[in-house]
């Protein structure tokens, strides 16, 4: 099987992995205004979480799928309560809150390791999913392909609820004015508990679906806070469609930095955000929410 | 004035006599990191507290010059030579993080300098032929200007006391400067002061590069006192470390960062002694001083201090802290 | 030759026009006072004429050059000055560096990071001047903040005087002011050499009408009207702007 078609598959993986991050921490940004810096912690947590519900040390098996969804209820629950009893007290402060998502973070990463230890859990392929899909003379890894599916449905399903739904409709009046949507009888805060609770959810569920791949360490959540930054810097915030040409696009830089200049993958991450802020600070689909 | 001039000497002196009284190397060594901190600490004040704006990305700058140092050294020149190279390399370093972040202002500078932070430390730890990744590498000697050794602890306190006192000196200078001035004035009404005729966003870079100076000198710093640079120091929590600092011993301040980098090293030291990481108290603290203490803790206490002896009325007001709250 | 001289200026928010066509000549000395209901576009205007916005067309000349894309610092150092509405100062230091930063902002010292600007005595001389002439003299020491909406309102006034600007733009300077410091700001106003250029954006007609020798009326971004102020009070489409609304 061609090299460059298992990298461009391993993109879009990656690409629809860091959507399911960014959308949340791209919607969290466009209503509160502020870039939630535990999003990355969320993201590890979920795969922690997910982890240990796979093992069965809590005394009851779960399965792949029933690990994921409850690990990013959790997850979810988690971001709500730190909304609700942490960020709220400093509404209208955006510098505290942004400090106390940084503080919330360091502690959190600490937490994982006081529990989690520090080696590697790798998590293994769901069943059915470890083989290869057969197109022509192309193999794709089944799962990689089950991802971008994953991803696929629920940028719709997201997509749906902004357009379709009362709480889309005042989760956008939000992100246009917050004032206005306050002065129209939304209750902004009980929104922002809502979607701070569902970034954090949809993070939780990328970190778990991740982990097959990425395997769970001390540091994910520093690795992918920054993927999620840059993605947003690129796709503009608050904007679901942005979130998403984002990922697409860092995926593909990301891993064909990795397969062709290793140690600067990293780095290369770093020039289309600077280009597109040097062009176009506000990002590239900044203001609008899709 | 003259009783602030007092105040002054006292205090070089009662730094200078610290190592002679505590004695112990291990205190000494304690009392050295503080004063490197405090320079690092220093150099993000530049920009929080006079310029307004917050930067999670300075680790990154301290890093550089750090690596600098080190492969300079590695490669077999003199510790001038490598010094000269790692500031000059610090400089640059941040005149490109600057003009990259300084594309924006507020929050959206915190999410940029952090990414810009991020990738210098993702640099660090793959960028392996350079950085030697994960394992670091080590610097086997410290400089020993004019003949002075600097290798036992209480010889490297005195020279990071001199550097420490020479950064205090330059910042002191600086905020009381016209130009000082114009960039307090940037983060209170940018706005206006365009209207006014000022060059804001030369301000914000010129001071983005007298912090970038500091962090590298600090990073120079760093190095010789550990011997040894790995990306550990320039990850996030580094940076998140030196705005704690910042913030809480009081953003604006001169003071500020040197007890925010006294309460931050002792703590971390304490901590250290019974746990093996110390991020999680670091982040507590980061939170609790939000919640409880926003201005800081010099604005806090002198506040304290100025209620209960009235006599300060006539004094100057000094440039606050960027509120954390809205703007009035 | 013409002080300011605003051609075919245009800007939009959105689909909303907010300065359409807009023609200005207003000639060095002359004091043009403009008026216009809310939201008609006259800080807009400001705004494009100082530079802090920029327009998406039409042309700008100070003094016969051409300043439409000059950066708002460089039109200030052209000596085009203005004030805020809604009042923008320094609100932790004092009057006096308030007055001082203004003062600093034209001078080559605003680069120096070395000497200390309070020990300046030649500009804090001029910035106490500059607070003297607006009958703030006394209290520069004071800390803005513990000053009245009508001390800000003059120390806004003294920061564009203190600049000796060729053009100097106040947008609405009565604003929020009690009977007597409207008074005041009046006779200070009046007390503005001839050689300086003054544009006058006011709310209110009947304040500073009088001190205006020409009026341009402003509705929905357009000129209406413009000529001496028996003109444009006896036309009947500035009854109808005002009454009408």
């Amino acid at each position: 099987m061609s090299f460059w078609l298992l990298l461009t598959v391993n993109s879009i993986t990656f690409g629809g992995l860091l959507f399911l991050l960014s959308a949340g921490f791209s919607l969290i940004f466009g209503l509160m205004r502020i870039p939630n810096l535990t999003h990355g912690s969320m993201f590890m947590v979920g795969a922690y979480l997910g982890s240990t519900f796979l093992s069965g040390e809590l005394g009851f098996i779960t399965n792949f799928w029933t690990a994921a969804i409850l690990s990013a209820i959790e997850v979810a629950v988690l971001g709500a309560l730190m909304e609700r009893f942490l960020l709220r007290r400093l509404a209208g402060q955006p510098l505290a809150q942004v400090l106390v998502t940084l503080g919330v973070s360091l502690m959190v990463a600490d937490l994982c390791l006081m529990g989690w230890g520090g080696d590697p859990i790798s998590v293994e392929t769901p069943s059915g999913l470890g083989g290869f899909l057969r197109v022509g003379p192309a193999v794709f890894p089944l799962y990689r392909v089950a991802i971008i599916g994953i991803a696929v449905v629920i940028a719709i399903a997201l997509w749906l609820t902004l357009e379709r739904t009362r709480l889309g409709a005042m989760i956008r009046a939000g992100v246009d004015d917050p004032q206005m949507a306050r002065v129209v009888g939304i209750r902004v805060s009980r929104l922002f508990t809502i979607v701070f609770g569902l970034g954090a959810g949809l993070a939780g569920f990328a970190g778990m679906i991740g982990a097959p791949i990425l395997s769970v360490y001390p540091g994910l959540d520093q690795d992918m806070l920054p993927l999620a930054l840059v993605v947003v810097i690129l796709g503009g915030t608050g904007s679901l469609l942005g979130s998403f040409v984002g990922s697409i696009v860092i995926g593909f830089i990301y891993n064909f930095g990795q397969a062709l200049l290793p140690e600067l993958a990293y780095f290369i991450l770093f020039l289309p955000m600077v280009i597109v802020l040097v062009v176009r600070p506000q990002g590239l689909f900044g203001g609008q929410v899709l | 004035m003259t009783l602030r001039c007092a105040a002054i000497i006292i205090a070089i002196l009662a730094l200078i006599a610290a190592p002679f009284a505590i004695g112990q190397d291990y205190y000494i060594n304690i009392a050295s990191q503080i004063l490197l901190y405090a320079v690092f600490a220093l150099g993000i004040d530049v920009l929080v507290g006079y310029g307004g704006l917050v930067s999670l990305g300075h680790a990154g700058l301290f890093g550089v010059a750090a690596y600098i140092l080190a492969n300079v050294l590695a490669a077999g020149y003199g510790h001038a030579v490598a010094i000269a190279a790692s500031l000059i390399g610090g400089l640059i370093a941040t005149a490109a993080f600057a003009a990259v972040a300084l594309r924006s202002t507020g929050i959206s500078f915190i999410m940029i300098t952090l990414a810009l932070g991020e990738i210098i430390w993702g640099l660090a730890y793959r960028w392996i032929s350079v950085t030697n990744g994960d394992n670091g590498i080590s610097v086997t000697t410290r400089p020993a200007p004019f003949g002075l050794s600097l290798a036992s602890p209480r010889g490297f306190y005195e020279a990071t006391l001199v550097i420490f006192l020479l950064a205090m000196a330059a910042m002191a200078i600086f905020v009381r400067s016209p130009l000082g001035a114009a960039l307090a004035g940037t983060r209170d009404q940018p706005r206006r002061m365009n209207a006014l005729g000022y060059h804001v966003w030369m301000i914000r870079f010129l001071a983005f590069l007298f912090s970038g100076l500091l962090s590298a000198v600090s990073g120079v710093l760093f190095v010789y006192y550990n011997q040894f640079i790995s990306p550990q120091a320039l990850a996030l929590p580094a940076s998140a470390a030196g705005l704690l600092m910042v913030i809480a011993g009081g953003a604006g301040t001169l003071l500020g960062p040197v007890v925010g980098s006294a309460l931050v090293v002792i703590v971390q030291n304490v901590v250290s002694a019974y746990i093996e990481r110390w991020n999680f108290m670091l982040g507590a603290i980061f939170v609790a001083i939000v919640i409880f203490m926003p201005e800081g803790l010099v604005p806090g206490v002198t506040r304290l201090v100025r209620a209960t002896w009235r006599t300060a009325s006539r004094r100057r007001p000094r440039a606050m802290a960027p509120s954390l709250g809205p703007k009035p | 030759m013409t002080a300011l001289a605003v051609n075919g200026l245009n800007k939009s928010f959105g689909g909303l026009r907010v300065t359409a066509d807009v023609r200005l000549a207003v000639e060095p000395g002359e004091r043009r006072l403009i008026i216009g209901p809310n939201g008609a576009g006259k800080t807009t205007l400001f705004n494009l004429i100082t530079g802090e916005m920029s327009p998406d067309s039409g042309s700008i000349a100070l003094f016969g050059r051409d300043i439409t894309r000059l950066a708002s610092r460089r039109r200030a150092h052209l000596g085009m000055a203005r004030t805020y509405q809604i009042i923008t100062l320094f609100p932790r230091d004092t009057i006096l560096h308030n007055a001082r930063l203004a003062l600093l902002g034209l001078s080559p010292l605003r680069w120096n990071p070395f000497i200390a600007l309070d020990r300046q005595p030649h500009l804090s001389a001029r910035a106490r001047d500059a607070l003297g002439r607006v009958g703030l003299g006394h209290m520069a020491d004071r800390p803005l903040a513990e000053t009245s909406y009508g001390e800000k309102r003059r120390v806004e006034i003294a920061m564009a005087l203190a600049q000796e600007p060729r053009v100097l733009l106040l947008d609405e300077p009565f604003a929020g002011l009690s009977i007597d410091e409207r008074h005041d700001v009046r006779e200070l106003l009046k007390s503005v050499p001839r050689d300086v250029t003054v544009i006058m954006i006011e709310h209110d007609m009947d304040i500073a009408l009088d001190l205006a020798d020409r009026i341009t009326l402003l509705h929905f971004g357009q000129v209406i009207v413009e000529g001496t102020r028996a003109e444009v009070v006896a036309d009947p489409r500035t009854r109808e702007v005002y009454l009408g609304e």
